[in-house]
């Protein structure tokens, strides 16, 4: 019979333990605390993972996908982290280590410690089945929470983007729409219902993500988009703008301010059961202006109103830019960008093309023409 | 022969269809024969010789403006994808 006693001992003599000077060299580690969530709620090592040793074979290939890369594990005093040591190397990691002393030699010793940001239990509930899904946890919800999203419009696309955004807990949403609601939206714009029928949208759609999630903060402009009032507007500090303009002039306005402030757009737009998706992020990619250099004749640019829409296409297409705008929050996946998503709702059909810089964007290219906010209704009527 | 997909805005232009059909061994053949059968589905997208400035040309995903143009070769079965901006968000 082996004691616990001597299986640690024997365990330890087959692992490598370092000290914390020795764990700090080793460039390019990943650190995970090993610890229960009550120890770490009470402080961790600056940029460690919290991984409690019970989750550690099913999660540790999400965060050290590289078996060759270095792990320094951690727990309150070395025990749990050697144990755990044993099992990276069972599971192939090459370069595995067990921090000397652990937690509570680290603190004694004056060495930098963090305290977590965590989340109330009400909203720990609330946000259940986000905090499941590992690529966000409490620490994507967390920045969800801190998010600033602008939504242009609220209408068609803004409606779902509205509504999923709110639920998925982005702190702060603002919404620019001059619009008044009326029957004809009713069809399509999910925000909005009978009972704000004559409101201005912004008002019934604040009302709508109030009623879903009241820790979502809501500015909202009951103005229309100009080069006059876009500084204004954009000097509130938005992360990134949810595009759901409907006319060019907006969208072509949208962009050149977005270039010029490095704010991501996620643009969507449709018609009848056409829709496109993409993400526009200055320098990283493509801008509006890279894609479509000029607006098409008016007889070639309807607008719904004027030809039509199939209800629901607003809400895949708004979905999928939500999506987009969420991973942007939360800083995971693989953004839209340098990709138009096109989606034919008849033929329930998804294709997608390149879109790639344009050297001679004059917004974005290597010697932009247009540095200022130009007359964007008269470059639309040409 | 090569599939032309038809947006919504220029449907009208290709007898309601969402996709046609053409020939041709290079961007310029194929669309020179979409004009020649369709005429007002050519001259909205191709006039003197030039692809029109505010219809993108995508072959097989790819943008032409990033290939060869014009001269960009189209093989059999290639998906030819015409697309002018839309702005609706409504
Ligand atoms: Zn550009």
């Amino acid at each position: 019979m082996t004691t616990y006693r001597e299986l640690l001992q024997q365990t330890k003599s087959e692992i490598s333990e370092v000290d914390a000077r020795a764990a700090q060299e080793r460039s390019g580690a990943v650190w995970i605390d090993v610890r229960e969530a009550d120890e770490w709620q009470e402080g961790h090592l600056p940029g460690a993972v919290h991984i409690p040793r019970g989750y550690l074979e099913s999660r540790v290939e999400a965060v050290a996908p590289d078996k060759s890369q270095p792990v320094i594990l951690y727990c309150a005093s070395a025990a749990r982290s050697a144990f755990a040591a044993k099992t990276l190397e069972q599971l192939g990691y090459t370069d595995v280590h067990s921090l000397a002393g652990g937690f509570t030699d680290w603190k004694r010793n004056g060495l930098e410690i963090v305290m977590p940001r965590t989340l109330s239990p009400e909203k720990r509930t609330r946000y259940s089945r986000h905090l499941l899904i590992p690529e966000i946890g409490e620490e994507g919800q967390l920045k969800l929470l801190d998010a600033r999203i602008l939504l242009i419009g609220a209408g068609g696309l803004g409606s779902p983007a509205a509504l999923y955004l709110a639920a998925a807990g982005i702190g702060t949403l603002g919404i620019v729409d001059a619009d008044i609601v009326d029957e004809t939206n009713l069809q399509r714009q999910i925000a909005h219902s009978l009972d704000t029928l004559g409101s201005p949208k912004v008002d019934s759609a604040k009302r709508a993500i109030q009623a879903l999630n009241p820790d979502v903060d809501v500015v909202t402009y009951r103005e229309r988009l100009t080069s006059e009032n876009i500084d204004r507007i954009l000097d509130d500090g938005w992360d990134l703008i949810l595009d759901g303009a409907d006319n060019f002039p907006t969208r072509y306005l949208v962009n050149d301010a977005s270039v010029w402030r490095g704010i991501p757009v996620v643009h969507g737009s449709i018609y009848r059961f056409e829709g496109q998706v993409t993400v526009f992020k200055p320098h990283d990619g493509p801008c509006y202006r890279c894609l479509f250099p000029e607006p098409p004749p008016p007889e070639l640019a309807p607008s719904c109103a004027e030809g039509g829409v199939l209800g629901v296409l607003p809400g895949i297409v708004g979905s999928l830019q939500t999506n987009e705008a969420i991973k942007l929050a939360a800083g995971i996946g693989d953004p839209l960008v340098g990709r138009l998503l096109l989606f034919d709702a008849l033929a329930t059909e998804f294709s997608e093309v390149k879109i790639d810089r344009r050297a001679d964007c004059p917004v974005c290219g290597e010697h932009p023409t247009i540095t200022e906010y130009i007359d964007y209704v008269e470059f639309c009527a040409r | 022969m090569s599939v032309v997909r038809i947006p919504p805005v220029l449907r009208t232009e290709a007898g309601g269809e969402r996709e046609v059909e053409a020939s041709g061994d290079t961007l310029r053949e194929l669309l020179e024969d979409l004009s020649s059968r369709l005429p007002a589905l050519g001259s909205r997208v191709y006039a003197e010789g030039a692809i029109r400035s505010f219809v993108n040309v995508y072959v097989d995903g790819e943008d032409v403006r990033t290939r060869d143009g014009l001269d960009t070769p189209v093989r059999e079965g290639s998906t030819v994808i015409l697309l002018p901006a839309m702005a609706g968000g409504c």
